[in-house]
Parts: structure tokens; C-alpha cells; sequence
């Protein structure tokens, strides 16, 4: 949570920097960005090479564990699917490539920027901190509405890390393994659904 | 595009086979979290020089808003039927 909040400043503070007269001076030499976000993909990568957590819980839980991860991504593409179907303002290609952010919403901003439009990638960065804030505030809702396993596909690919701590608090405990298996697995999905979405569907 | 999953693949493969040191030597998530401070503060840069961008906020965000509540509304629903067809009488 706290790591949201420096992402965040970070963001203003380039906001407020590029207001300033002579920011054109900062500005990076287009490319940059590039090769900045393929280190970034390079570094995530290794993060998940590294960590063990997810080979050992696919050992130890099964096919059971990727049933609520695809209930999150179908979910998550027909809910934005339906709302790019009642908005003409909203184009599908759009809400699915930020959908797919599934609340990662630093690379999926950065991707969306890169691979699409600096103005969408402002859409991706609002969209999944909104959902990873509503998950947070809503948890105890959720539950009582939809079941123990909603606040983990609410929350997406956070659910191993920022909103696990809620989520085992609302759900239970027993939840925290699904939950960690769940936000692994879209987090990992993240990084190959953005660009794999903006590719297949053909732009506006 | 393919270049971004190429680069992630490979980043994986790299992670799983230098996987011990990793985990005690490099500060792997440290140096994550600086390259996205970095990327969404140049992000910011672009932004705020953008006038366009900058005006068009309010309706960025509004898009943003529906977006995420569709796409939790969506995926608390289909939990919702997950819940009741698998896990409910298993636990």
C-alpha cells in the first residue's frame, strides 16, 4: 500500500514537472521509454522465475487453483465487453486492453502507454488503482453479497500482495492461498493479454 | 509486441535459473519498484506537457471509473456463480 502511494507521487510529480516551462528540457527522446519498459519487463520476468511460490502451490492444490483466476478473467472481459457494447464513447479494443490490467496498474498503464496512446494509458492507470481501491474499501461487501471468493477476482492481480491482507481478513485465512495462486497467475497474464489484445482486435 | 513477451520469457527463464542467488543477492523487487517510479514519472512528464491530455482529464477519468466498476461488477459475478457451483459444499 504504501509502494501505491510513492507510484502514485511519482506519477503527480512528472505531472507537475511537465507543467513547468521548461519541461520540454526533461522531456525524454522518444525511444527511451522503450527500452526502459523492456528492462522493466525484463526485471518482472526474472521476479517471477525466482519466486517458487507458484510452482510449489500448482503441486500442492492442482487444476482446482486456475477455476477462480479464469472466473476473474471472463468476468472481468464480459463486464467491460458489456459496458463497450452500452457506450459508444468506450471502444471494446480499449476496455479490454484496460480490463486486462486486471488492477496492475503501473505496467499495465506503462504497456497501454507504449503500445497504444499516452491518453489511454492515463484510462489504465486511473482504472485499476480505482479497482484495486474499491476491492480494498468494498471487501466486507462483497463477501456478504457474492460469496468469499469475490473480493479475490475483484481485487485481480493484486490479490497476492496489496489487497491480500483484507482479503484473509473478510474471507478467511484458508482464502490466502487461493488468493496468492490467483494474483500470481493474472499478474503473470498481465504483461501477455495487453499486448496480445491490442494486437488481435484491429484499431478503430 | 512480440518483443515485450520475448524479453518477459526470457526474464523468467533467467529468474528460474538464477533463482538462489536472487533470492539472497540482487534486490530484485527494489530495482523494479525504481524503474516504475521512473516510467510513471516520465509518464507524468509527457502528460503534463500534453495540453490536450491535461484537458481532456476529467473525461479520461469518468472513462476510467465505468471501466473498473464493469470490470469488477463482471468478475464478482462470475465468482459469485464459482462459488456456488464448485467451492460452497467442498469446504
Amino acid at each position: 500500500m504504501k509502494n501505491s502511494l510513492y507510484i502514485l507521487a511519482a506519477f503527480l510529480a512528472g505531472i507537475l514537472a511537465g507543467r513547468l516551462p521548461f519541461a520540454s528540457v526533461l522531456l525524454a527522446h522518444p525511444g527511451t521509454g522503450k527500452y526502459a519498459l523492456y528492462l522493466l519487463m525484463l526485471l518482472v520476468g526474472m521476479g517471477i522465475g525466482a519466486d517458487p511460490r507458484s510452482l510449489k502451490l500448482v503441486r500442492a492444490q492442482g487444476v482446482r487453483l486456475f477455476l477462480l483466476p479464469l472466473a476473474t478473467l471472463a468476468g472481468t472481459f464480459t463486464g467491460v465487453a458489456v459496458l463497450a457494447g452500452l457506450l459508444e464513447e468506450i471502444g471494446l479494443r480499449e476496455a479490454l486492453a484496460v480490463g486486462a490490467g486486471f488492477g496492475y496498474y503501473s505496467l499495465s498503464s506503462i504497456l497501454i502507454t507504449q503500445l497504444h496512446s499516452e491518453s489511454l494509458g492515463v484510462v489504465a492507470l486511473l482504472s485499476n488503482i480505482i479497482r484495486e481501491v474499491l476491492t480494498l474499501i468494498l471487501a466486507p461487501l462483497m463477501v456478504i453479497v457474492f460469496g468469499k471468493l469475490a473480493p479475490i477476482a475483484a481485487a485481480g492481480a493484486t490479490s497476492m500482495d496489496t489487497t491480500l491482507p483484507v482479503i484473509s481478513r473478510v474471507s478467511g485465512r484458508e482464502f490466502a492461498i487461493i488468493a496468492l495462486f490467483h494474483g500470481i497467475l493474472l499478474t503473470i497474464l498481465v504483461p501477455i493479454m495487453v499486448p496480445a489484445i491490442l494486437r488481435l482486435f484491429p484499431g478503430a | 509486441m512480440y518483443g515485450i513477451l520475448l524479453i518477459m520469457g526470457t526474464g523468467i527463464l533467467l529468474g528460474y535459473l538464477f533463482r538462489k542467488p536472487l533470492k539472497h543477492g540482487l534486490l530484485l523487487d527494489k530495482w523494479i519498484l525504481w524503474s516504475i517510479f521512473l516510467l510513471l514519472f516520465m509518464m507524468g512528464l509527457s502528460i503534463g506537457h500534453d495540453q490536450l491530455i491535461m484537458s481532456s482529464l476529467p473525461s479520461l477519468g469518468l472513462m476510467a471509473l465505468a471501466i473498473s466498476l464493469s470490470a469488477s461488477l463482471g468478475s464478482l459475478v462470475f465468482a459469485l456463480l464459482l462459488w456456488h457451483m464448485y467451492f460452497k459444499n467442498r469446504k
